[in-house]
């Protein structure tokens, strides 16, 4: 109760002057907010992008068979299909086209792809939001492309991919199989890859290892591969614009411990009085430290709205194309806001923790004033 | 409580060539429920000897008693307890923190102790009234004359009810009709029942009939009284 | 591995704990060779101000362990997608001989700097600060555990490499090489359950004799670590099977998730605040012989021992409560 009643005491206290000093906490506290946006920022845009991934490999396939030619991946024959053979736990395999294409009049590239279930007209396309964006066009639109040998076809646009899957669908066109064998000139009986169904995760590595001992010229890769290794590269990227930004924080901890030892004469003064009327050494290192608490949990919390603000509603403009790298069509997308403890303690090691590491030494030197220093 | 101070000696940046010696053997007995004021021109050791007494700082070499405890040798942490239970301090600026309210600057010592907080107002707003300020509790210190600035540093000082009153130089900032006030407020804490030490080179201070002891210190030594 | 931001973090952060350990440290030094509470010279001022500081830097530094102990926990668990085979945070923790030790020396960080902080807010309350030296000499065999911790845990870091896709070949080859264990070894439930009631019996018997009779803090204290390693024990093979509702899942760690409604929380919060506080009976309690801190045992030990009392009682109740309100019947199998 008593120790509660003092925290309130210390806490009425330092709140009464860090309004009478605003200008001085006011650039602080800045600082400190800037930091914490930076690195929130990072975080969740990252983890944002990471959680997304993860979502759309969920729906596809476990298992994509690749046949590599000169160590290099090159179309796969139809009959391999067949040459896969009985395989215990296999539930579906089908061979899949797809490719790039690329677009001089917006300067990008498109990734096509074979969509058998949407049931397409030869000359008709679903293509994602991007694309629409970047010409301009819409269902009903016509679509033309140069193919691979020097003709034109037109298509018609006959849908709009769901934005909600932008980050994925973006620069996506999806097409009937003879179109795409026509334009791309893929002759028949070859596919891009061929994709199996394994319904029990545990036989996932089994039929992988069957799969290179039938077809030794092809490389299966699980979806759990890929998942494994964009949970990787993101936490690397991550990682660099941290260790990037490790400098900021350093001139941050030298900024605090600067704020925090170079105090006016009138604060000088003011511990000398409190020390002299009766305070102890330990209140006003209370006191202190209750400063530093108030400041960092409204930077923290400015930093952090602000970020989540960036990164959920203008789509981390400021990051882009550093986390996203890829592609001159950029998804305008909506990212699922996502807050874990991993990320907030990771956070606070990073911004809090070096604050209060900075500040400990000069806040004890100002503590240990003399009482009597204002009989002086 | 009686205090009692034994040789006292008090030596400042000890061990290196500018080192001084402020007290040089001091032995007092202060009587309680008294009025005594340590009289002495600047310099001559009477602020350092009150810090002393009143547990602001600890003496290099002696003993100082305060009743049945010994003072001297106590960690900073527990004379700072012993400090704000038992000593009330006046100083020669005043030194208020401006920007905080009359009634904040009253309540101040007592936060470390943390009482009921209705009860510390109370506490306070009575001393506020009983010198003639409680219109003017709300306002910011900064506002204040000098002899109300005087009166608000004297309610704090008796804001935990301490037994004995110390007020270095009071009367430095004061004209003559302001320090007859001062010395008349002393009687009454007097009449009050508490020990008050003052220190002052101001002869409205060490002539007036309130106070019932002076004792003269030079160069850090008691020469008279 | 060492780019992962919250490894960068709990690196960054161990070798800020160790330095801030080692400061206080050359200041403790310094402290036992000079303190003498009787004089008044200016030195002893100064060391007595240091003794501030030195606290400052210990509370602090401690506080980070904590929190660094709960990020490790996270991180191991957020990185169990990168390793082939591990299910959750025990597989990333079995993926090198490092991760347990460098967890269970977090651990012992935790409880050594709780009993120093206790001890030391004890000592401060004794005039003469009687224990003065043993304080800081207890310091100074803390600083090593830190300094090990800290080597354990980059070691730990730096030998992890994530399974990922090499652009020669897909797949896989990094799988069959090494199957990590994605479970603990589970001690037989029966045991477990035996050891938790006994434990249980005895350290609250314990608890209750200190606090009629003053006497057996130190017994109390190590009574509670004996039972605080039963308790994880039988959390590994029987309580949390039962909150998984699944008698071959023992995880420690996956109790902490949102999909278990945090329930581990509820275990290892009362648990480690009750062995805490229990240590701190046990280094309060001697201490009532010396006069200037009579005062000070008697009210710090009884608070103390109330609230390690309570946090054990919350502790037995919830982990009852997870058993009795499971899905999970074992009837027959276990028992």
């Amino acid at each position: 109760m008593g120790w509660l009643r003092r925290q309130r005491y210390l806490l009425d206290f330092i709140l009464a002057s860090l309004l009478r000093r605003k200008g001085k906490n006011l650039g602080l506290l800045l600082v400190y907010s800037l930091i914490v946006f930076m690195l929130a920022s990072v975080m969740l845009f990252t983890h944002a992008l990471k959680r997304e991934m993860g979502l759309v490999l969920q729906a596809s396939p476990e298992i994509i068979l690749q046949r590599i030619e000169a160590g290099r991946h090159a179309l796969i024959p139809e009959d391999y299909l067949q040459k896969i053979g009985r395989l215990r736990g296999v539930t579906a395999r089908k061979g899949r086209l797809w490719g790039y294409f690329y677009d001089p009049a917006v300067r990008a590239n498109y990734t096509l792809m074979v969509a058998p279930e949407r049931r397409l007209a030869d000359s008709e396309v679903i293509i994602g939001s991007a694309i629409a964006r970047t010409r301009g066009i819409g269902p009903g639109d016509y679509l033309t492309f140069r193919a691979h040998d020097g003709e034109a076809y037109s298509f018609r646009v006959r849908e709009l991919l769901a934005s909600d899957t932008e980050l994925f669908s973006a620069d996506l066109v999806l097409m009937s199989e003879r179109a795409f064998r026509i334009s791309q000139g893929v002759t028949e009986g070859w596919y891009t890859d061929i994709v199996l169904s394994v319904s029990n995760p545990l036989e996932l590595e089994k039929i992988a290892e069957k799969l290179t001992l039938r077809l030794p010229d092809t490389r299966p890769i699980l979806r759990e591969e890929i998942l494994r290794t964009y949970d990787a590269i993101f936490s690397w990227r991550q990682g660099i614009l941290f260790v990037l930004l490790l400098g900021a924080i350093l001139a941050f901890v030298i900024f605090a411990w600067d704020k925090a030892s170079g105090l006016s004469a009138e604060e000088r003064r003011e511990i000398g009085i409190l020390k002299a009327v009766g305070w102890e050494t330990g209140d006003v290192l209370r006191m202190k430290f209750w400063e530093g608490a108030i400041l960092s949990l409204m930077a923290f919390l400015l930093g952090y709205l602000l970020a989540y603000l960036h990164v959920f509603h203008a789509s981390a403009s400021l990051f882009e194309p550093v986390l996203k790298g890829w592609a001159v069509l950029y998804p305008a997308f909506r990212l699922t806001p996502v807050i874990d403890g991993l990320q907030v303690a990771t956070l606070f090691f990073f911004s809090v923790f070096p604050y209060v590491v900075a500040t400990i030494i000069p806040i004890w030197q100002v503590s240990v004033t003399d009482p009597d220093a204002v009989m002086r | 409580m009686r205090i009692v101070l034994e040789d006292v000696h008090k030596v400042f940046n000890q061990g290196r060539p500018n080192a001084h010696e402020a007290i040089r053997g001091v032995s007092l007995s202060i009587e309680p429920n008294r009025v005594t004021c340590l009289k002495g021109a600047s310099g001559s050791g009477k602020s350092t000897l009150l810090s002393m007494i009143g547990c602001l700082s600890r003496p290099t070499a002696g003993r100082i008693h305060l009743g049945e405890r010994l003072l001297s040798g106590l960690p900073e942490r527990f004379l700072t307890d012993i400090r704000r239970h038992t000593f009330g301090f006046i100083f020669q600026q005043f030194n208020l923190i401006s920007g905080l309210s009359v009634l904040e600057n009253i309540m101040l010592p007592a936060y470390p102790l943390a009482p009921d907080h209705r009860q510390l107002t109370a506490t306070a707003s009575a001393l506020l009234d009983r010198f003639g300020l409680a219109h003017k509790a709300r306002n910011p210190v900064q506002w204040l004359s000098g002899g109300e600035a005087q009166r608000v540093a004297i309610c704090r000082a008796l804001i935990n009810d301490p037994r004995i009153l110390i007020a270095d130089e009071p009367t430095a900032n004061l004209d003559t009709r302001l320090s007859r006030d001062f010395m008349e407020q002393i009687r009454r804490l007097r009449e009050s029942g508490r020990t008050v030490l003052i220190t002052s080179h101001d002869p409205v201070v060490f002539d007036s009939p309130v106070v019932e002891r002076v004792i003269e210190l030079c160069d850090g030594r008691v020469v008279g009284g | 591995m060492l780019l992962n931001p919250a490894i960068m973090a709990l690196i960054l952060v161990s070798g800020v704990v160790l330095s801030m350990l080692l400061l206080a440290a050359g200041f403790a030094i310094q402290l036992l060779r000079h303190w003498d509470i009787s004089s008044g010279s200016e030195r002893q001022l100064r060391l007595e101000r240091r003794t501030y500081l030195i606290s400052t830097l210990l509370a602090w530094a401690f506080a980070a362990e904590l929190v660094s102990l709960l990020l490790f926990v996270y991180n191991a668990e957020a990185m169990s997608g990168q390793f082939v085979g591990a299910m959750c945070a025990t597989g990333v923790l079995n993926v090198n001989a490092w991760g347990w030790p460098t967890l269970l020396l977090k651990i012992a960080i935790f409880f050594s700097g709780a009993s120093w902080l206790i001890l030391n807010a004890l000592d401060n309350r004794g005039y003469d600060y009687p224990l003065v030296r043993l304080k800081y000499r207890l310091l100074l065999l803390i600083v090593p555990l830190v300094a090990v911790e800290s080597g354990l845990q980059l070691r730990y870091f730096l030998e992890l490499r994530p399974d990922v896709i090499t652009s020669c070949c897909g797949s896989l080859f990094s799988a069959n090489a090494r199957g990590v264990a994605g479970e603990v070894a589970a001690l037989s439930p029966a045991l477990a359950v035996w050891g938790l009631a006994m434990s249980g019996v005895l350290v609250l018997a314990a608890g209750l004799r200190f606090q009629r009779t003053r006497r057996g803090g130190p017994l109390f204290g190590l009574l509670a670590l004996l039972a605080f390693g039963i308790a994880l024990a039988a959390i590994v093979s029987v309580i949390s099977p039962y909150i998984y509702a699944h008698p071959e899942h023992h995880c420690p760690f996956c109790i902490l998730k949102s999909g278990h409604g945090f329930a581990g929380y509820l275990l290892y919060i009362p648990l480690f605040a009750a062995t805490a506080w229990a240590l701190g009976v046990a280094v309060v309690a001697p201490w009532r012989h010396i006069p200037s801190l009579d005062a000070a045992v008697a009210d710090g030990a009884s608070r103390l021992v109330r609230r390690s009392l309570g946090m054990f009682l919350l502790f037995y109740l919830a982990a009852g409560w997870f058993v009795y309100s499971s899905p999970l019947v074992m009837q027959g199998v276990w028992w």
